[in-house]
């Protein structure tokens, strides 16, 4: 079998299997694949500026915040739905990244410095938002949920089963992007400015402005993060959603799973919340029930794969099952 | 370069995955267990940066059973979870533990982890009778399977301001300033929308808020803050804070030698716990608090302190009594509807509990019942005053077991 | 807005603030030399908060005391951390460092969270509430204590870093690693002394800050930040610079809070954090990066 075909076959039995599983599973286990599949697409969206473009944010729960307020805003002010709010969600978030793009770059930050500035711009976001007393400030914004047993997509109202699908939609569109936007021209230019950003200036490429593009494009996806999140928990506070814990959680995903590749970001998403689900299992079973046990363990098995696979999970794995590497 | 050691890493990776998926899966083959037994699924967040409180909320449910059982004659099995503080957590917890078997679900402390879990249970139809939580979008959504035993932050501060009028009328002093500070959080934030709505119409409480200085609450530094309001030389102090900073502000007023007639809490956490007067020693004394309490002098907290002291012999009640108060109600009324349903079907059990009615209570106010949208009227605050390091309640007079003093001892009229 | 209201919180600022410097001055050596950044620099200075609480705890012996065998114990474990665990990753891409670094932190904060639970400790030494009031400016002793034993302690490793040959051995090695190499030093070794020096420096000013605030499991993560700030505003790489902007910080935080919101005084910080990146990245006293 080629290459491509196996590539193929083996995305054919995945989505296969993604679509049925609220046949087989049972409400509990959705809820932890919408989370899987949350952070799937939120690493997919952030290995878009780092895998990609090479520009490392440490500040992408502001993308997921400012999309989240938007839509959330739209609909307890204006009854406006999610359909429509992501529109604004999608250009604010565009407008702040490329704006923090444009700074960053025009002045010529690059690696620690501008992890350094993402950082700072979304706690001054965080922070800006507690005293934004018409959206909630620190106590809050909740969105009304009405007690139903309909779903309701229009407005994002519904079962487990339904934000599953939603979100399994999401994850799937990012795949589909992000995989069209390496074999692109984009793709290439970005490989050229992540491996030497003045080997590209010197062969003519405009690193200002691809560089600003893979920031749009992954600020644009991860504002639709938000708006799912604002739906799906229907409260927002500013301290947990701009929170650097979020932007953190963000980028564990792709860099245990593989920057820069197409299903580490995946594979790192899923194997994470499975591994901390199992964890809290393991635990409770184990009777240890002394808190902060789990996170411990957490810590160290990331430690673990960060020493021993510095290149993330899945390209051993593609290897293993000749798909080459970034497939 | 990666080192050629691919063989074990593979393997780690595999055996990795499979044990994930192995106890991830395993659970998925336990049948519900029927029979006498009530499932209780109790969620607090126990690790982050909730702990202190969730742990001090778990230990009212770790002596349920046994109290209850000795009341009521029924059997009860708490299963608990750490929420972690974190509402991705809470929910997948929420799952997990209605997977597990659990009929009803208690929890959670923290208002927007309450609001995930509370989704969940109205959509799976499990009741969720919330201990402690007092954003009042709770109990306004029109659920059919969320109860709430524990005031709004609306009664919450109503409850609060009213106390200090009584306060004031007990000790005969009428201070005619205050300076406002409050702690800028989700509390800090509903107290002062509550103040800002309520303080003009409560007639006994005459005194003007002649400055408000909001804070952080991850600042390390207050100075500033105390030294602004006490530039603004306000009879004394009205607080909305948390443990760490009212500790942090204590000091500071010490330091800088500013001793207004008192400091006065309306009803947020901090003065009465623990900490504050293990750290600040006779700098805690004669600081006011008036939180949702429970009663010192009723039967029923007579039983569940003993139970506390018999598990937690080292530990004083007096710092959990509000924690365990609420969160061991909250399972009582599990209980007692499930003692008149007779069974513990989900629908069964929601409706039970929409009947409750219980008169012999442990914390402060009318009997427990819940209105309409599923919310208890009517509990009640005390003012609790630090005296001789410990939390005393001085007011309501009924439930008293000290005079309040106000104002404190060091105050020189200017 | 009286002059003595704001002198008071100018003194503040500026004595709190040196002692913040000093915690970014393990910082700023450690990423001025080793090029890491160290994202559980917090949880460090956490962690020598609590020996200093249960120093305290045991032999009522003073923080400002403590601070010495904490500092030793801290150089020694930072020495192995650095030469064990980090070395490999100078090389690795950022992002690598960082996971590695928060993966650290985790499991930092989490084992404190296990052995002392969730309650803040603190210490209560005599002086502690005390102050000295000259008119009508007051001077908070535990303060003023801080942040000389904060001075004394940058003066010590400034002379170390200036005069001595381990020093300038340590700077040759920052200023060009390729050179160091040739000329015959030995860079790992000195690495992980930096990295020891820089652990110790944030021991002591862990110690001393047990004397102006409480300690529990979570508030590492607060103060790295704050060591960044501090770090980029000051100047990477410049000692004097990291004391500097550890005074620009307490005393800008002082005077945003008198004169804004004091809750939305850290806004003021990271703006600060915002302008320096993008206008003048080497700080204040830094080298152009």
């Amino acid at each position: 079998m080629s290459r491509e075909a196996r590539v193929g076959a083996l995305l054919a039995l995945l989505a296969a299997a993604l679509v049925a599983l609220p046949l087989a599973a049972n409400s509990y286990f959705l809820s932890v694949a919408t989370l899987v599949l949350y952070f799937a697409y939120t690493g997919q969206a952030w290995n878009v500026m780092m895998g990609f473009a090479g520009q490392l944010s440490l500040g992408h729960a502001l993308y997921v915040g400012l999309g989240a307020y938007a839509a959330a805003a739209l609909f307890t002010q204006f009854g406006i739905g999610p359909w429509a709010g992501m529109w604004l969600a999608m250009a604010l978030c565009v407008a702040a990244g490329v704006a923090i793009g444009f700074l960053a770059f025009r002045f010529g930050i690059s690696g620690v410095y501008f992890a350094l500035l993402t950082i700072a711009f979304a706690e001054f976001t965080r922070i800006g938002f507690d005293h934004i007393g018409w959206l909630g400030g620190p106590g809050g914004l909740f969105l009304k949920v009405e007690a139903h047993k309909t779903t309701d997509l229009a407005n994002l109202r519904g079962g487990q089963t339904m934000f599953y699908y939603v979100m399994l939609a999401l994850a799937a569109g990012a795949f589909a992007l992000c995989a069209w936007l390496l074999r692109s021209r984009a793709g290439y230019y970005w490989r050229a400015i992540r491996e030497d950003e003045e080997a590209a200036r010197a062969l003519g490429i405009n690193t200002f402005r691809w560089k600003l593009l893979a920031v749009a494009i992954s600020a644009a996806m991860t504002s639709l993060a938000g708006v799912f999140f604002a739906f799906y928990y229907n409260n927002l506070f500013p301290e947990q959603i701009f929170h650097i814990s979020q932007s953190i959680e963000i980028i564990l995903g792709p860099i245990v799973g593989g920057v820069g590749t197409l299903f580490g970001p995946i594979l790192g998403a899923a194997m994470l919340t499975a591994l901390a689900d199992a964890l809290n299992n393991l635990v409770a079973a184990m009777g240890w029930d002394i808190p902060g046990v789990k996170q411990v363990f957490y810590g160290v098995i990331l430690l673990l794969v960060v020493m021993f696979v510095p290149n993330g999970i899945w390209p051993p794995i593609a290897k293993r099952l000749g798909l080459g590497r970034g497939g | 370069m990666e080192r050629n050691n691919g063989m074990n890493r593979r393997k780690f990776n595999t055996a990795l995955a499979a044990g994930g998926a192995l106890t991830a899966l395993a659970p998925f083959g336990i049948a519900r267990a029927q029979g006498g037994k009530l499932k209780v699924g109790v969620l607090l967040p126990r690790s982050g940066f909730e702990a202190l409180i969730g742990q001090s909320c778990q230990k009212g449910a770790d002596l349920a059973p046994e109290v209850i059982k000795s009341m009521l004659g029924v059997d009860i099995e708490i299963i608990n979870a750490d929420t972690e503080s974190n509402v991705n957590t809470a929910r997948t917890r929420a799952e997990r533990l209605i997977e597990e078997g659990a009929h009803v679900l208690v929890g959670a402390f923290d208002s927007g982890q309450t609001v995930a879990i509370a989704q969940v249970a109205e959509q799976r139809g499990v009741p969720l009778v919330v201990n402690i939580a007092a954003a009042p979008q709770i109990t306004e959504q029109g659920y059919k399977y969320v109860f709430r035993n524990f005031p709004t932050a609306r009664d919450l501060v109503t409850n609060g301001l009213s106390l200090i009028g009584e306060l004031f009328q007990a000790t005969n002093i009428v201070p005619r300033t205050a300076v406002y500070m409050h702690v800028n959080d989700t509390f800090g934030q509903a107290m002062t929308g509550g103040i800002k709505a309520a303080l003009p119409h409560l007639t006994q409480l005459p005194f003007k808020i002649v400055d408000t200085i909001p804070y952080d609450p991850a600042a390390r530094d207050l100075s500033v803050e105390v030294s602004k309001a006490k530039a603004t030389n306000a009879d004394f102090l009205l607080l909305v804070c948390r443990l760490n900073d009212a500790i942090v502000l204590r000091r500071e007023m010490v330091k800088q030698r500013w001793s207004p007639m008192g400091v006065i809490d309306p009803g947020s956490p901090g003065i009465y716990e623990e900490q504050f007067a293990k750290s600040l020693g006779k700098y805690a004394d004669y600081c006011i608090d008036n939180p949702p309490w429970y009663n010192p002098k009723a039967e029923l907290t007579h039983v569940v302190e003993a139970a506390f002291k018999k598990r937690n012999p080292k530990e004083h009640f007096v710092y959990h009594g509000l924690n365990i108060g609420y969160t061991f109600e909250a399972i009582l009324i599990a209980a007692d509807a499930f003692k008149r349903a007779g069974s513990t079907n989900p629908k069964a059990l929601a409706d039970a509990i929409r009947a409750t009615n219980i008169t012999q209570r442990m914390c402060l106010g009318g009997p427990i019942k819940f209105n309409a949208k599923g919310q208890v009227e009517g509990n009640q605050s005390a003012c609790v005053q630090i005296l001789n390091g410990t939390p005393k309640v001085v007011l309501p007079s009924y439930a008293a077991e000290a005079k309040p003093v106000f104002p404190w001892p060091e105050y020189k009229s200017a | 807005m009286s002059a003595s209201l704001i002198a008071n919180v100018v003194i503040a600022g500026v004595l709190t603030g040196l002692v913040y410097g000093l915690m970014a001055l393990g910082l700023s050596v450690i990423f001025g030399v080793v090029r890491v950044v160290n994202f559980a620099h917090g949880e460090m200075m956490t962690i020598a908060m609590y020996a200093a609480v249960l120093l305290f705890g045991a032999f009522k012996l003073d923080p400002l005391l403590a601070a010495l065998p904490v500092a030793a114990l801290f150089f020694g474990l930072g020495y192995a951390l650095q030469a064990g665990l980090i070395n490999p990753f100078i090389t690795r891409p950022e992002h690598s460092q960082f996971i590695l670094l928060v993966a650290v932190a985790t499991i930092l904060t989490n084992v404190l969270l296990m052995v002392f639970g969730p309650d803040a400790r603190n210490v209560q030494t005599d002086y502690m509430l005390d102050s000295w009031a000259i008119g009508q400016v007051l001077f908070d002793k535990a303060r003023v204590f801080a942040a000389l034993a904060a001075l004394a302690t940058a003066a010590g490793l400034f002379t170390f870093f200036r005069y001595s040959r381990t020093g300038t051995a340590i700077r040759a090695c920052a200023d060009n690693h390729l050179g160091a190499l040739i000329v015959g030093l030995n860079v790992k070794h000195l690495y992980a002394l930096t990295f020891g020096l820089g652990a110790a420096c944030v021991a002591v000013a862990g110690c001393i800050m047990t004397l102006l605030v409480e300690v529990a499991p979570s508030v590492g993560p607060g103060y790295t930040l704050l060591g960044f700030v501090i770090v980029i505003v000051g100047g990477l790489g410049s000692m004097l610079g990291a004391l500097l902007g550890g005074v620009l910080i307490g005393v800008s935080e002082a005077l945003a809070g008198l004169f804004i919101d004091p809750s939305a005084k850290s806004m003021f910080s990271f703006g600060l954090l915002i302008l320096v990146l993008l206008l003048r990245p080497q700080g204040l006293l830094g080298r152009k990066p």
